[in-house]
């Protein structure tokens, strides 16, 4: 198999509310990639991109609208979609494109602009459940993931104390990252009295509306040494969809992630990631879903994650920093964008360039994961150096 | 390209201009089933991937990824949506086996457009909201616009036009799938009422409801699973911009066929497309596409596809028969389902399949899907029955 690399990564600043268009937005993040690489659109192969609801944006086809922004102006353009994980997953859609031989170098864009929506961009969210089924009861994001995080916590005696922690942890990780949105650090005091959302999901407890776009450019073998002396290699990737029936499913654990999670370690040969990883950026578009997927990731044995975390095992000077980046905790959640966000901090972080937030032991391996649809989708990057 | 791949099983169900006795989910479990059944009888669970191709505004849902897996038999399965044409999502099926990690994946497409009470609506979504939604105008202006421009550029006569609609209804009759089959007049085509000029009601094809799932496979898999391997010898797709504004040399072309078709042409080897492929299953949203997208696939020189259609070349008994299936003007237009279309009857051609259609003693097709108004995107596909 074709071995492909990150050889660029690039993005926005992640904020509530940006004075520039979705295709503005791609734009500098693409430009930004292809200048930290030293290489213009001349030599993109292909564009690979991603963003999450069109609803958002407002725009039908909204790839087509986004490609000329991308760089996907007479180049073979196509957008992926799989939810939250399109930022993951537009990465291994990257992948193929490069590591099936057709193309030597493949940008990969992803956008989201999700303050165009009027007045929250919640409300797009109720017309994602079965029409027939689910639609009538009026069901929004955060009373299915509040019933998810109920779940979870009641698994394994889990408090609001204890997920706050998390929240805590990447939020703080997330003030050194220089795209962040937020400038001040929160305690779990703060996460347990915000306003409440939906029982047991307070308003710190979720990651914010935020616009943003984040690329990366992936090149075959011999490209990449040709262009840097430190490539990242996509070691594994990997995806996997449940059921669009979430109520049949116990969701205190994430079966899909753990398939997912599998498929890609199978990939890069990792026999114990417990032990294997350096660095991992789990989705954590909700502070329970970081220690979730842990789990699912096969990084935290099963109820033992929050011990763990207590121990400071994930903190950034531990054997497993969770989001030194900040996370969609503490840099902001751009859909799509933010999961592409974790690929560019893999990149980063292996390559040593992460500046202040720099995780320190020289880390060699990654895994960047992101989740989505009904709570019923993950994919996960490995990358290494 | 060092790892073949083929088309081994295909399926479809519907293709009627209204359903209101199955869900989208329903017609797609059918095509799933009949494209397993197809492919030696598969079990679902040997397939080690899949990708869905879709848009939330033509579903009504936010997020119609969610609903992919579970009518293709594809639970806890790595599983994608491709948020283009069908034909987009096929090439993602492709290029997933050409890395080697995968040897079966299923490509799976449908359109429930009886669903969607105001498509135009919808359509108008997709131009720019800056610059051209403002206008509130019927986004099929833009096909106006093209057509127009095209037969300035061409001289191409608006009567050569209308005969493409004659063509491809006319040979609608002899595919028990079409839908929108008849003998039509030129002057019923000349005299129908304008769309938007010189662009007329019988040159836009209309809608269907359809499903259709097909089944790829690398070399050794496909030997295995089928007699009748379709083998995939190229793939390209390109897109150019979606802003009018910069379309001010492109108008009148299809560059973005002309690039998909280049890639897919150099990875297939063929020089002289006139000569090397054997007949084509060519876009024909509106009348005009279908001659500009002739010419733009190089199947004849810059401005002769209407001249050439005059003598008879593009019809079934001709030199490069287009659209004998019946084209979307024929068939009906299936939306994101479009490109799989295209490949359905280019397959059943190959394979000696197509009934009173059938062409004789055919060996390599060419598929062209294009995504419509305001879209600038194409994707062509080579293949060929000779491994």
């Amino acid at each position: 198999m074709r071995k492909v690399a990150m050889v660029g990564a690039g993005m926005t600043k992640f904020v509530r509310r940006a004075l520039e268009t979705p295709k503005e937005l791609s734009y500098e993040a693409a430009k930004t990639t292809l200048d930290s690489c030293g290489l213009s659109l001349d030599d993109v192969d292909c564009v690979a991109h991603g963003t999450a609801p069109d609803a958002f944006d407002g725009i039908h086809q909204n790839g087509e609208y986004m490609a000329c922004g991308s760089g996907g102006w007479n180049k073979p353009t196509m957008r992926v979609f799989v939810g939250g994980a399109t930022g993951v997953h537009a990465i291994a859609h990257g992948w193929y494109h490069v590591a099936s031989g057709l193309f030597d170098t493949c940008l990969v864009v992803c956008e989201e602009k999700m303050s165009s929506a009027m007045p929250h961009a919640q409300g797009f969210f109720l017309t994602i459940f079965d029409s027939i089924t689910e639609r009538p009861l009026q069901p929004n994001l955060l009373w299915i993931f509040a019933l998810e995080m109920n779940r979870y916590m009641e698994r394994y005696g889990y408090t609001k104390e204890d997920m706050a922690l998390a929240a805590v942890n990447n939020k703080r990780n997330g003030l050194k990252h220089p795209a962040s949105q937020f400038t001040d650090e929160v305690t779990v005091d703060d996460v347990v009295n915000s306003e409440m959302m939906a029982y047991p999901v307070s308003r710190l407890d979720v990651s914010p509306v935020s616009d943003g776009a984040a690329a990366v450019l992936l090149a075959a073998e011999p490209v990449a040494r040709r262009l840097t002396d430190k490539p990242v290699w996509i070691e594994g990737v990997g995806w996997t969809l449940d059921t669009a029936y979430w109520a049949t499913r116990d969701l205190s654990y994430p079966r899909y992630l753990d398939k997912a999670a599998r498929m890609a370690y199978d990939m890069a040969g990792i026999r114990e990631p417990h032990k294997q990883i350096d660095i991992a950026e789990p989705y954590d578009p909700f502070d329970y879903k970081a220690l979730h997927h842990l789990e699912g990731l096969q990084l935290s044995p099963r109820g033992k994650t929050v011990e763990l975390l207590r121990d400071g095992h994930f903190a950034m000077d531990g054997n497993m920093p969770m989001c030194p980046s900040g996370g969609l905790l503490g840099v902001g959640n751009p859909i799509a964008a933010a999961g592409t966000m974790k690929a560019c901090e893999l990149f980063w972080q292996l390559r040593g360039e992460a500046g202040e937030r720099q995780v320190p032991g020289n880390p060699r391996l990654g895994v960047a994961q992101a989740w989505g649809d009904l709570m019923q989708v993950s994919s996960v990057v490995v990358a290494g150096i | 390209m060092s790892k073949k791949v083929a088309i081994v099983g295909i399926g479809y169900s519907g293709f009627r201009t209204t359903s209101t006795d199955v869900s989208y989910r329903e017609m797609i479990y059918e095509a799933a089933t009949k494209c397993y059944e197809d492919a030696g009888g598969i079990h679902p669970q040997s397939i080690d991937s899949f990708v869905a191709s879709s848009e939330d505004f033509m579903e009504g849902i936010s997020i119609a990824d969610e609903y992919v897996p579970d009518q293709l038999g594809a639970v806890l399965k790595p599983v994608q949506s491709i948020a283009g044409d069908s034909l987009q999502g096929l090439a993602s099926a492709l290029m997933q086996i050409k890395t080697g990690q995968f040897d079966v994946v299923a490509a799976s497409a449908f359109s429930k457009i009886s669903n969607l009470s105001s498509y135009e609506n919808v359509l108008s979504y997709a131009t720019d909201p800056a610059y051209i939604r403002p206008f509130q105008e019927n986004p099929y202006f833009i096909a106006g616009l093209e057509m127009n421009r095209y037969l300035y550029e061409t001289g191409t006569s608006r009567e050569q036009c209308a005969k493409v609609v004659i063509k491809n209804r006319y040979n609608a009759l002899k595919n028990p799938t079409a839908i929108y089959g008849a003998k039509v007049d030129m002057d019923d085509i000349l005299n129908a009422p304008p769309l938007c000029e010189p662009l007329g009601e019988f040159d836009k094809s209309g809608h269907l409801d359809g499903a259709i799932v097909l089944l790829l496979a690398s070399e050794d898999k496909a030997r295995e699973l089928t007699d009748h391997p379709i083998w995939i010898t190229g793939l390209g797709w390109a897109t150019d911009t979606p802003n009018l504004d910069s379309r001010t040399d492109t108008l009148g072309s299809a560059r973005y066929a002309e690039l998909a078709a280049q890639k897919a042409y150099s990875m297939a080897g063929i020089n002289t497309p006139y000569n090397e492929i054997d007949f084509a299953e060519i876009d024909d949203t509106f009348s005009y596409k279908e001659l500009q997208h002739i010419e733009a696939l190089k199947l004849c020189g810059p401005g002769e596809a209407g001249e050439l259609l005059d003598l008879g070349s593009f019809a079934p008994a001709g030199d490069l028969p287009v659209n004998v299936s019946g084209g979307s003007l024929g068939v009906g237009y299936l939306h994101e389902a479009n490109g799989l279309h295209r490949v359905l009857e280019t397959v059943l051609q190959l394979r000696g399949e197509a009934g009173p259609r059938q062409l004789p003693g055919v060996e390599t097709g060419l598929a062209f899907a294009w995504r419509g108004v305001p879209t600038t995107t194409g994707t062509a596909i080579i293949l060929s029955n000779k491994s």
